[in-house]
């Protein structure tokens, strides 16, 4: 899956011309059930311990262990969530099972054609020593954890100097760093474990552009072309990908409309709603709901629908609707209101259930409940994702 | 010398405010005693007690990976979105405004000016931590059937098991979720352990582990779930943890930290850097149940030595944050200022998170990094003190006992002022010992 995952997007060429770049980098593809890596460059391989079979097609967290901050993860789990760069001290661990400080940088990449964010690029700097907490005076419990004291120390420089590093600004760094350490680096410590100095942070930005004029230039050649800051999405009724993500993972047939546009389009769809309508998403996304109507509804249905839309309050109907293939079925059809931050009604969210189904499960919840379960998640998600979280 | 403050209720059920007038005959209005009991059904939630690790590697991304929404996740948003259509909240949550304040931090605002209407204020005891359950106040029991949205245990054998119409046993002493109608956001509900039991607000080992199951089972890094002591502004004494829905992080998860110890059987504990109030971090473990343990016995021994507490548990379960605080102390001796008081806002567990629910307007326009922070100084305990606090769990909590290089002179421990002592006895099993050691002064 490896080769496919990169070619479709990018020109043959650019696995090559990844792989001459020195840095520690990895490539994933978050439209991937999984979240993947698809790419690992040699240095970061040399850098971990793992050959590339080990890593191609598992999650990034494979690097993390016991020790490894949980603040951290959160940054990046949120950054991940919000489609934007992140750069971040973070403690991951190699094959053999010792930990090491690195620098972590994060950056989105995105089609140009519709904005979606296609890969992330992660960039891996080792972080020298400088900054390392002293140790003196701690307990000896602690030298011998391997995230601190000595014991980070010798593990450091034996990855450092056997593998990775034939950088001279990084060797320089090192050797800079050794001098200075347990003077005054107590604050440092107590503040962040590990501080990356301006040397690293330089040289992960330098990496990370490095990375995506590479991938931008090959895209280009596929007509597929990818960009690294989110074009401006034109036409409306298009959500935040943040957003987006947070609504794939409920897995009931439902629609949103957006309360604030004209005519109330559909502005988000659920594979589950594709699936029973028959319809692909691109045929959905702009519509008002009532194309699912036809001949035999009942207008008085459409109109009490209309009327608890009007009222911002919801509604549970029995309605006939039609399928792409013009074959009917009668919708168990739950609409509610759904506000934003701002406390306005943003959204309604419709959740449709085929009446043939409704009788199946008597162990789990039943049809009803789960519908309200799909309006608890949508509404705990809209609000979450409208509060301008973008606060760091 | 008997400490209190003066605060309005937070009323959280429909059938607590009436509860003055109320004579005690005859109920006729479906609560959760011996009354109306029989032949009442609830749905009933049995999960599995699997002593699965807390920590698989940490999760890089589980917003991409997309899981499913988990059934108890399901199941209570459901129940809760249903008593929003049947209209049993005071008011709707979603229609409060809510903010993130800018800044490095991301404290989280909200504005609620309903939460507090028309209260009255009424008289709170702040210097006991612990104190029996009286069957005259408000406790759950008293709550309508249509509150409670189901029951929550573990399970016989060791699936998850759902039954949608399950009997309500007294004998089986059942916890139970009840919504809370003035909730601070969505999906807000109140996790009862044994309700029946009429326990007072006192942490003890089942109940904790009963909270962090829930936490795990909900599998959600949005649900939280919160407990407030005594004297750390839980207005109700029957015990109880609180939980609700905010897709967002608190500051809190995202505080670095700094370990102190490992416990022998695994558990992590660190300091909390960079936060406004200072506290414990515990994580990792062996299973849950050590981490539970451990997090239980640290408030057993805060309870037993009279020190208020908060606690929040973060992370679906991975993460639990120990907060102990002075604040209820502090006002009730003058000593916090009259423009923090005027804000109104209780630092309970989760303003202390960094979720801060204003009642005014001009507070939450005027809402800052600084305002926030503020507040949440005047909570915490001196660096010193904390030492000491911790030296004191350290020295207590018997899961520690294995680890290595704790042999911790609990100097507090033996500084209990004697005069408070005397009072501290009248609650028999309550106090063991060590006496009340003045309660935290900063």
């Amino acid at each position: 899956m490896e080769p496919q995952q990169l070619i479709l997007r990018y020109s043959g060429w650019v696995r090559e011309a990844l792989d001459e770049l020195p840095d520690c980098f990895t490539i994933t593809d978050p439209c991937v059930s999984g979240h993947p890596i698809v790419f690992a460059s040699d240095g970061f391989l040399k850098m971990v311990g793992y050959c590339r079979e080990e890593v191609i097609g598992r999650n990034g967290r494979i690097f993390q262990g016991p020790d490894t901050r949980r603040s951290s993860v959160i940054e990046i789990r949120e950054a991940i969530r919000e489609e934007r760069c992140v750069q971040i001290s973070l403690l991951n661990y190699r094959k053999d099972g010792t930990p090491f400080w690195m620098l972590f940088q994060l950056c989105p990449v995105f089609s140009k054609d519709d904005g979606r964010v296609i890969n992330f690029v992660a960039v891996q700097v080792p972080i020298s020593r400088k900054s390392r907490r002293s140790g003196v005076g701690n307990s000896r419990r602690e030298m011998n954890s391997c995230e601190d004291g000595n014991g980070f120390r010798d593990n450091f420089f034996r990855c450092c100097r056997r593998e990775v590093c034939s950088d001279s600004i990084f060797e320089l760094g090192r050797a800079s760093a050794m001098d200075s350490v347990s003077s005054h680096d107590d604050e440092v410590e107590t503040n962040e474990p590990c501080e990356a100095s301006e040397v690293e942070k330089t040289k992960a930005s330098a990496a990370i552009s490095n990375i995506l004029s590479v991938l931008t230039h090959y895209s280009e050649l596929t007509g597929r072309s990818v960009c690294v800051k989110r074009c401006r999405l034109t036409g409306n009724g298009h959500l935040s990908a943040s957003l987006n993500i947070s609504l794939r993972r409920i897995k009931q047939s439902f629609v949103l409309t957006d309360a604030f546009l004209p005519d109330m389009p559909i502005v988000y769809a659920s594979e589950a709603f594709l699936k029973l309508t028959g319809y692909d998403r691109h045929e959905v996304l702009g519509q008002n709901c009532r194309f699912l109507s036809g001949t035999d509804t009942d207008t008085v249905t459409q109109f009490q629908i209309k009327e608890h839309i009007q009222a911002q309050q919801a509604c549970t109907v029995r309605i006939l609707n039609y399928r792409k293939d013009r074959t009917s079925f009668w919708n168990f059809l739950h609409i509610s209101p759904v506000r934003n931050a701002s406390g306005k009604v943003a959204f309604f969210v419709g959740i449709q259930i085929d009446e043939r189904c409704r009788n199946g499960e008597t162990h789990g919840l039943s049809p009803e409940m789960r519908q309200l379960s799909v309006v608890g998640a949508v509404k705990v998600a809209v609000r979450g994702l409208s509060m301008g979280a973008n606060s760091s | 010398m008997m400490l209190k403050i003066k605060r309005v209720p937070t009323v959280v059920s429909n059938y607590q405010k009436e509860d003055a007038e109320e004579g005690g005959a005859g109920c006729g209005r479906n609560c959760l005693r011996s009354c109306c009991l029989p032949g009442s059904k609830l749905p009933l939630y049995a999960f599995k007690k699997a002593n699965k690790l807390v920590c698989e590697k940490g999760s890089f991304d589980s917003v991409n990976k997309e899981p499913p929404v988990e059934f108890l996740d399901a199941l209570l948003l459901g129940e809760w979105e249903d008593r929003v259509q049947r209209g049993l909240f005071r008011y709707d949550v979603t229609a409060c405004e809510t903010k993130v304040i800018p800044g490095k931090y991301g404290f989280i605002a909200q504005l609620n000016e309903g939460r507090h209407l028309k209260k009255r204020p009424t008289e709170f005891r702040v210097d006991k931590v612990l104190q029996p359950f009286d069957e005259t106040k408000f406790n759950f029991t008293k709550v309508g059937q249509e509150e409670v949205l189901f029951q929550f245990e573990p399970s016989e054998n060791n699936h998850v098991q759902f039954f949608p119409n399950a009997p309500i046993d007294l004998e089986n002493s059942p916890s139970v979720v009840a919504i809370n109608v003035s909730p601070i956001e969505y999906g807000h509900v109140l996790l009862i352990p044994r309700i029946f039991e009429c326990l007072p607000q006192r942490i003890d080992r089942e109940s904790f582990l009963l909270a962090l199951h829930m936490a795990v089972e909900a599998g959600n890094p949005y649900f939280r779930l919160g407990y407030n002591s005594l004297g750390a502004f839980a207005t109700i004494n029957h015990l109880h943890f609180q939980a609700y829905y905010l897709a967002t992080p608190f500051p809190i998860e995202r505080a670095p930290s700094k370990k102190i110890t490992t416990t022998s059987n695994g558990v992590e504990i660190s300091y909390i850097l960079n936060y406004p109030v200072r506290g414990l971090v515990f994580e990792h473990g062996d299973n849950i149940e050590d981490l539970s343990n451990a997090v239980s016995e640290s408030c057993i021994c805060l309870q037993e030595n009279n020190i208020p507490h908060n606690v929040l548990i973060a992370d679906s379960g991975k993460r639990v944050f120990l907060f102990p605080q002075c604040y209820a102390e502090k006002q009730a001796l003058g000593e916090v200022s009259a423009e923090l008081l005027d804000t109104q806002v209780n630092p309970a567990v989760w303003e202390i998170s960094g979720h801060m629910v204003l009642k005014r307007k001009e507070d939450y326009e005027g809402a800052s990094e600084e305002n926030a922070w503020r507040l949440l100084a005047e909570v915490s305990l001196s660096e010193e003190r904390l030492n000491e606090v911790k030296e004191l769990i350290f020295e207590a909590a018997s899961c520690f006992n294995n680890v290595e290089e704790n042999k911790v002179v609990a100097e507090v421990a033996t500084t209990a002022s004697s005069e408070d002592l005397g009072e501290a006895c009248e609650d028999g099993d309550a106090l063991k010992g060590s006496g009340e050691p003045a309660m935290v002064h900063v």
